[in-house]
């Protein structure tokens, strides 16, 4: 059993014309797809086809449906009703193994990759090419040269020693698509895969998928992100509710798609007034702070935040934001520089006393940090003043002022609920994002501080939040916002810090051209390069 | 493309701190240097201590002066100390610890065996065989752990393989019988451990300590009714001989240790070969490993996830089942209650203490298999040590070699976690 049991693809038209590469194009139908969860309609009777050689953007919100159908298509779940064509040819795909064999191939949003393996491993594993022997004698040689052929004949340098724990996020995806390329594919389905790269690595990522496309290679493109499927897309699919809304052309304005993804016009652009800024609010000076791993994560930050300004940080994901606005809130110890709301050190108080000195927090990982999913819209509206006047005191909870008070957050923050009673882990990502900011702009604040504000959140409801946030600069509150999505930032900041490996890089204003904040959050200032 | 290459992620090496574990365990060492060659120098008889060759007393040996010894080890314990604190040598910081622990119990022994002789062959041949149920238990932990199910149930299949054994060997009349049947044994607590956490998803944990319970109950039920009642029926499994390989059994101390012994002792033995090369240079080794550390990643490229964990806590059974006919068809001719008394336990310590691979395993193994026999030493040449504390060294030795020596082991990732689809 070699090549781990995958059946021989049958190649029975090779093209004259394409031959020279190798490649054999494929055409992709789905036809009539449904998925239904329970109650829920996850796809409902969708169709689309993907042309040899295509790039086909599938844009829709997060929950719009469009993992789930790319994960029948890749075989993880088995459609209900509906088939998928591959060359005219009806196909059941009752694993990954038999998506693989037909051509297809999938990156994964979350990468799907070992992290103490080497790329080598990585890359082999599930094909792994042996030397025989009862359990498979690995021949490693082979997985290596594999690799570099692989990598060679696609542009897409990757090591095969190294560890993939050791890589940065770009190379990690590099590592993706070269694993989906050696196993021959011939359609790659790319889930989301910038979210997590820098501006510069995107432009990367896109350039190698055109010339995969060239080499007669079709690629489904998931994302939300309008730019980047305006830049690459031959087609486009909006899938909103788990149904295909429409099909566009690359050269729809961004506005008429984020209408179709929506349903309803949306406004792109955060609606504020120039800033004006007053006292000090938050002064960070010298701050350091160690991650989990005891690896330094903050490295002396001086920061300023002003009341009246929104104060962006914007970074590529892990490059100390996290325990930088931890650190603020007291969910992290302080090595060492001083934190100061108004003047007070905040530095070693708990986090209960920052968040009633004053300061709002929306942490970054809402389902964990943000709310109780179990518990009701009601009870986690009041999370944090459930032992205070009106709602409690330290033996009793006020049902009556509780109730109430969630029933006016719920129509001053348009939380769609069927009643405040509903448990908040059924709600939508937009509307359980609303209720943790809800609850945190009903105490008076001095500080707002919010970790990607409308990460997995829909377009509709980012525009409430943005909305929130400055309204809440316009009441004299210092807002700092940290998010991984550089529009987001310079969207509502006033001022954008860049943060890069623990320190600020730079302070600039939001009028700044996006290239230069995009080789900044690279580690990239003035033209020169940071060396380390 | 684009002139912006992002360099390795953002790991801000954090400046070390002095009190490294390496300085720590420097200090430790100082200390029991101190210890060792004031204290057990000032206690050692001012005669010679005589490491034998062989069990002959008057036999070749390597002779000491057991309170020159005494001093000597215990101030090499203090230099292998100095040099960690100091931090030179650094590469060698776990040979430097190494050393300093063996020249510690080396001063111990030169104090305890002054004036009296110490034979190698049977501190080997009884540490080996101390060791070897904790080998076969540790071996069966790596086999589940590596693919990412914890088997605290390693005492329970020792206890069924152990009765199984005895019980079938007896009925039967031959120890392969019993061999089988106590592999068969282990199995069968294996199978309901993985079924219910596999399949079910019962905390893995929770499972292991039921079971655990469950074989310690039905085993002593079983041979309260049947085999006390009738021992010479029930409860006299033939043993297993030991075979003499000619010529490589002449060795000096390994040879009539390792080449005249049971089959158990060489199955265990290449069992460590065999699953240390399996798991890291075979297509089976690799996914094991893939599905221990990110068995959705193996899923996405068709790896079967449930259907391998099965079959290593299967196979572990196996080998913890051969674990537990080492009690009854080896090491004494029955099977009596709760006979293993806590040795799968001590199996899963060696498994953490041996970082969940095959080699390590086994040096931990040894390692405990050591402190036993030590301890039956000590008391059979009537050591001042009182009796209470020698009958404690092994239970001692493994909590401060997992809780002290080891660190911070890094388990395999999805260890514990059931895998379900999402």
């Amino acid at each position: 059993m070699n090549r781990a049991g995958v059946a021989p693809r049958r190649r029975t038209y090779r093209p004259p014309g394409i031959s020279d590469v190798g490649e054999i194009p494929l055409k992709l139908e789905l036809r009539g797809i449904t998925k239904r969860f329970g109650d829920l309609v996850a796809n409902d009777h969708i169709d689309i086809t993907v042309e040899p050689g295509e790039v086909h953007a599938l844009l829709g919100e997060n929950g719009a449906g469009k993992s789930t159908l790319m994960n029948q298509l890749y075989g993880l779940l088995q459609p209900d009703q509906g088939e998928i064509v591959v060359n005219d040819e009806p196909k059941v795909f009752r694993s990954p193994r038999d998506a693989i064999a037909a051509g297809i191939g999938m990156v994964h949003q979350h990468f799907m990759l070992v992290p103490v393996f080497t790329v080598a491993e990585n890359i082999a594993l599930g094909a792994e090419e042996t030397r025989g022997g009862p359990l498979g004698w690995l021949d490693r040689r082979r997985a290596r040269r594999d690799v570099l052929e692989t990598s060679k004949r696609f542009g897409l340098p990757v090591d095969p020693d190294a560890l993939v724990e050791d890589l940065p996020v770009g190379a990690q995806q590099r590592v993706e698509i070269v694993k989906a390329l050696t196993r021959d594919v011939d359609l790659l389905i790319l889930d989301e895969p910038t979210a997590v790269l820098t501006p510069q690595e995107t432009e990367e990522l896109l350039a190698v998928m055109r010339s995969l496309t060239e080499m007669g290679k079709s690629i489904v493109f998931i994302t939300h992100k309008l730019k980047e499927v305006k830049a690459i897309a031959d087609r486009i699919t909006v899938i909103r509710r788990g149904q295909v809304v429409g099909t566009a052309r690359p050269d729809t304005s961004e506005d008429e798609l984020a209408a179709l993804m929506v349903g309803r016009a949306v406004s792109l652009e955060v609606d504020k007034r120039p800033a004006e800024p007053g006292r000090s609010v938050l002064r960070l000076a010298g701050l350091v702070v160690d991650d989990d791993r005891g690896i330094r994560a903050v490295d002396g930050v001086d920061l300023e935040v002003r009341a009246g300004e929104v104060l962006g940080i914007a970074g590529v994901q892990g490059n100390g934001q996290t325990e930088l606005v931890e650190a603020v809130m007291g969910l992290r110890e302080v090595r060492a520089g001083r934190i100061e709301l108004d003047g007070d050190d905040l530095a070693g108080q708990s986090t209960k006393r920052i968040l009633r000195s004053g300061v709002g927090y929306v942490p970054e990982d809402r389902s964990h940090d943000g709310v109780v999913k179990e518990f009701t819209v009601a009870e986690n509206l009041i999370l944090d003043m459930y032992d205070r006047d009106p709602f409690g005191n330290r033996f009793r909870l006020n049902l009556d002022k509780i109730d109430g008070n969630a029933k006016e957050r719920v129509a001053q923050f348009d939380i769609r609920c069927q009643s405040p009673e509903t448990p908040v882990g059924t709600l939508s990502g937009g509307n359980q994002q609303k209720v943790v900011i809800a609850r945190e702009m009903s105490r008076p604040l001095r500080l707002f501080i919010a970790s990607q504000p409308t990460r997995g959140v829909d377009v509709g409801s980012i525009e409430f939040i943005h909305g929130q946030i400055v309204h809440e600069r316009d009441q004299g509150t210092a807002v700092l916002v940290v998010s991984s999505e550089l529009d987001e930032v310079v969207g509502l900041a006033d001022r954008i810090a860049v943060m890069y490996r623990g320190r600020i890089l730079a302070i600039v204003s939001p009028d700044t051209p996006r290239e230069e904040i995009g080789l900044l959050m690279a580690g990239i200032t003035g033209g020169n390069e940071e060396k380390k | 493309m684009s002139t912006a290459t992002v360099e390795a992620p953002a790991e801000v090496a954090a400046p070390e701190p002095f009190w490294t574990r390496q300085r720590r365990f420097g200090v430790a060492l100082i200390l029991l240097g101190v210890l060792a060659a004031v204290l057990f120098g000032s206690l050692a008889p001012d005669k010679d201590a005589r490491f034998t060759l062989t069990e002959d007393a008057q036999g070749a040996a390597l002779s000491i002066n057991g309170q020159f010894g005494a001093v000597l080890f215990g101030v090499l314990t203090l230099v292998a100390g100095g040099l960690l604190l100091a931090g030179l040598l650094k590469r060698w910081s776990n040979a430097l610890l190494v050393a300093g622990i063996v020249t510690f119990v080396l001063s111990f022994l030169c104090w305890q065996v002054a004036g009296q002789f110490m034979s190698l062959q049977d501190t080997l041949g009884g540490t080996l065989d101390l060791a070897l149920p904790l080998i076969l238990g540790a071996l069966a932990g790596v086999l589940g752990e590596r693919s990412g199910v914890v088997n605290v149930a390693i005492e329970g299949q020792f206890l069924m393989g152990a009765f199984a054994g005895a019980l079938i060997g007896t009925l039967a009349g031959s120890v392969w019988a019993g061999l089988i049947s106590a592999a068969i044994g282990g199995v069968i607590i294996a199978a309901i451990l993985a079924v219910l956490s596999i399949r079910y998803l019962v905390d893995q944990t929770v499972v292991g300590i039921v079971l655990n319970l469950f074989a310690l109950g039905i085993t002593g039920f079983l041979y309260e009714r049947l085999m006390q009642p009738d021992a010479q029926h029930y409860n006299t499994p033939p043993q297993m001989p030991a075979w003499r390989i000619p010529g490589l059994a002449d060795i000096p101390v390994l040879g009539p240790v390792v080449f005249d012994a049971t089959l158990l002792l060489w199955i265990a033995l290449i069992l460590v070969v065999v699953i240390h090369f399996a798991l890291n240079r075979t297509r089976w080794g690799l996914r094991t490993r893939a599905v221990g550390e990110h068995p959705t990643a193996a899923d996405t490229v068709g790896i079967r996830v449930r259907g391998l964990r099965y079959l290593n806590v299967l196979l572990g059974g196996v080998v913890a089942g051969l674990g537990g006919a080492y009690f009854t068809l080896v090491a004494t001719g029955s099977f009596t209650k709760n006979m293993t008394a806590g040795a799968g336990f001590i199996a899963l310590a060696a498994l953490i203490f041996g970082r969940y691979t095959p080699i390590g395993a086994f040096g931990a193994a040894l390692f405990f298999g050591f402190a036993q026999k030590l301890a039956f030493y000590l008391s059979a040449i009537n050591s001042p040590v009182p009796n209470q504390f020698l009958s404690m060294l092994p239970y001692l030795a493994t909590i401060i070699a997992v809780a002290g020596l080891v660190g911070r082991v890094r388990a395999p990732a999805a260890d514990g976690l059931p895998y379900v689809k999402s």
